[in-house]
């Protein structure tokens, strides 16, 4: 795929501020032994919560639960920072961030316990930030600035010798 | 694009690695800003140096089955025998129900979850015929069919039990547990200890000269957070406390103890000449039998039945002892049904030589009043809290403070900008992992406050009620004092009486420490004032 230079410049910074933003998300979690998603599951509202709190109502879950969110944030984060495997994590970031947004959907009648900066309807943060994801997935950069591209330099290198 | 022959170039490099300086940017934030919020935390935890710890669990259950007789098997009653591992069949069934409806309904789980105390319900004493079958039908095994005790003396004679479960109306609290540790058995109490003055002594003197193991039901005393709070009084960190602040709000028939009168109640299915035998003469009132909280003949009122709670909590991280005057009004503003015991009432108890230490200079660290407020017709949430000159203190299932804004203690902290006084400076939640926060996050404080951080622990819901009675029965089995003992009773029943008192005669009640006794320069007749 071939961009111009600003399609270019601006698809990469974009990856790099959500990219940024995964990556503190995560540290801060791994970096904080007493975080857990258990207050943002129990208060889960609208027709997952049901789903969202039976994971949160067990140790064992929700300690699996705690580790793959700290964690997926964190490397989620880094891959899209580095522009590495970066379809793969836009995908995989868009997923975590769906099921922020089904835990707390700004729907009318929902009166989310969550304190917000903002004034939100159907359309929050989360949900701007996993569209902006899918389309860091449509039109990757990873592979023109990033670790991709110098693996597929060292491959087509490779290949062609 | 020019092919390369050595390897990469450096445009691919910086192509390859543009992230490198964005990610070096990010370890230099970001660990910079985990070192400020760490030099926060850590300077005002290490200003605290409070030590949170839970309380130790009680011995083992292990031996033989300690053989209890349940007198009064009412709500409460029913509630203990529950805690104590038997629940009614009609209880389970109904449970079973609720589970089924609704999923996050898990209290028939919980239940079937409980730790087994090893003990037998070898009888049951209720006044009323349905209560008292209900109790032998539920609990009768194979081989196995508690007895049923007409009269409680009959049931603590018998050689066949060892410890009794007292959960009567209040005016019999006393005089069936003063008889059980007088036959050596062991004696769990409810609260209120006591009805009367008079009995209130008698029960002390009694069960001091007994070797039995008593326990008042303040089941509070076994809240994870009390040991903590504990250390937090000692070591000052709220400072001189001049005030402390203790609510109920309730805004129900049922909060209001207008309980359902059972259909089959009349003068042939309950013993109303036994209830009322040492009160006098009363014509059968089936409502007086249901509902005897409304009234002070058989109840105690808010003062008695709910402040004490509080008062009983408050005692525990504090010691405060008895007041020096105790006063108190009220009325009935809600519910004029016919009951005689307000649905509103202040107390305010006074302890002008309590101190818990002072930040301040010599002479500014005596003296607290004990404040409780009550409604039953509103149902608004108002936590306890404890007021000192350098901090406040929420008191509940989680702890939480927050410095003043005027605080000595915390003056540099706050100029200083390592503390905001609209934060809170430390917060305990027994739930959590690590339990302690110094500079909790808006979204975890009300979290926190909304209780749904502690709903589960440990995967299920702790009943503190249940942890109490395995106190008194580890005393029982291993020796040892339970945490609500006749001392901790004694002082809870004196302050529940000064203050009805104060209600009843409409004056200022003093206690005089050194003769142990309510001042009475009057000659009024209290126990008569008490009962009536």
């Amino acid at each position: 795929m071939s961009y111009t230079k600003s399609q270019l410049s601006y698809l990469v910074i974009l990856r790099m501020l959500i990219g940024w933003h995964f990556l503190y998300e995560g540290i801060v979690k791994v970096w904080n032994p007493e975080w857990s998603a258990k207050g943002y599951l129990m208060s889960s509202e609208w027709i997952f919560k049901g789903l969202f709190q039976a994971m949160a109502e067990y140790d064992g879950p929700l300690m699996v639960i705690d580790f793959l969110n700290a964690w997926g944030l964190t490397i989620i984060g880094l891959f899209l920072v580095l522009g590495f495997f970066n379809k793969g994590a836009a995908v995989a970031g868009a997923t975590l961030l769906g099921f922020y947004y089904l835990a707390h959907p700004p729907l009318i009648g929902l009166e989310s316990p969550l304190p917000t900066e903002g004034s939100y309807l159907f359309v929050n943060k989360n949900l701007i930030e996993l569209f902006a994801l899918l389309v860091l997935y449509a039109f990757p950069t990873g592979h023109i600035v990033g670790i991709d591209y110098l693996i597929d330099k060292y491959r087509g290198k490779a290949v062609s010798k | 694009m020019k092919e390369d022959k050595g390897g990469l170039t450096r445009r691919d490099i910086i192509k390859g690695l543009a992230a490198l300086p964005v990610l070096g940017g990010f370890a230099i934030g970001a660990s910079s800003k985990r070192s400020h919020d760490r030099e926060l935390k850590e300077s005002i935890l290490k200003e605290l140096n409070i030590e949170a710890t839970a309380p130790p669990s009680s011995g083992p259950m292990s031996g033989d089955p300690v053989r209890i007789g349940i007198i009064g098997f009412g709500i409460r009653g029913k509630q203990l025998a529950r805690a104590a591992g038997f629940a009614t069949k009609e209880w389970i069934a109904t449970m079973n129900e609720n589970a089924q409806t609704n999923k996050n309904d898990t209290r028939l789980k919980d239940f079937l979850g409980q730790e087994d105390l090893n003990i037998r319900i070898s009888g049951v004493c209720d006044l009323f015929d349905v209560r008292a079958e209900e109790a032998i039908d539920s609990f009768s095994t194979e081989g196995f069919i508690p007895k049923r005790f007409r009269h409680y003396s009959d049931m603590i004679a018998s050689p066949d039990i060892d410890a009794v479960i007292i959960a009567t109306a209040d005016h019999w609290h006393a005089p069936i547990a003063i008889d059980a540790a007088k036959a050596g058995k062991h004696v769990y109490i409810e609260k209120p200890m006591t009805h009367t003055l008079s009995e209130t002594y008698e029960l002390y003197n009694t069960v001091r000269a007994s070797n039995i193991v008593f326990q008042l039901g303040h089941q509070h005393r076994q809240t994870q957070s009390f040991l903590t709070a504990q250390d937090i009084i000692k070591k000052n960190v709220l400072g001189h406390i001049s005030l402390v602040q203790t609510n109920t709000n309730r805004n129900d028939d049922n909060g209001a103890w207008q309980y359902t009168i059972h259909e089959k109640a009349n003068e042939q299915t309950i013993d109303w000449e036994q209830f009322v035998s040492n009160r006098g003469p009363v014509p059968f009132n089936k409502e007086h039998f249901f509902r005897w909280r409304k009234w002070w003949t058989y109840g105690s009122g808010l003062t008695g039945d709910l402040m004490t709670h509080d008062y009983d909590r408050i005692n525990t991280i504090m010691k405060i002892g008895i007041p020096k005057y105790a006063l108190t009004s009220g009325g009935i503003y809600t519910h004029r049904d016919g009951r005689n015991v307000p649905d509103v009432i202040q107390v305010s108890l006074e302890f002008p030589e309590y101190t818990s230490g002072t930040s301040q200079e010599s002479g500014k660290e005596k003296g607290l009043t004990f404040l409780y407020s009550a409604t039953l017709g509103n149902g608004f949430n108002r936590p306890s809290i404890l007021m000192g000159h350098d901090a406040t203190m929420e008191l509940g299932n989680q702890l939480t403070i927050h410095a003043e804004r005027r605080s000595t203690r915390y003056q540099e902290m706050i100029e200083n900008e390592v503390l905001d006084p609209e934060v809170p400076l430390y917060s305990y939640d027994p739930s959590s992992k690590g339990g302690v926060d110094g500079v909790t996050s808006a979204t975890a404080k009300y979290f926190a406050n909304r209780g749904l951080m502690y709903t589960y622990r440990d995967g299920k819901r702790v009943d503190s009620t249940f942890l109490h009675i395995r106190e008194w029965l580890s005393c029982i089995r291993n020796g040892g004092t339970p945490s609500c003992n006749i001392e901790q009773g004694f002082q809870e029943a004196i302050t529940a009486l000064m203050s009805t008192i104060s209600y009843k005669l409409g004056k200022r009640v003093e206690w005089d420490s050194e003769k142990n006794e309510i001042v009475n320069p009057d000659g009024d007749d209290f126990d008569q004032a008490l009962t009536v």
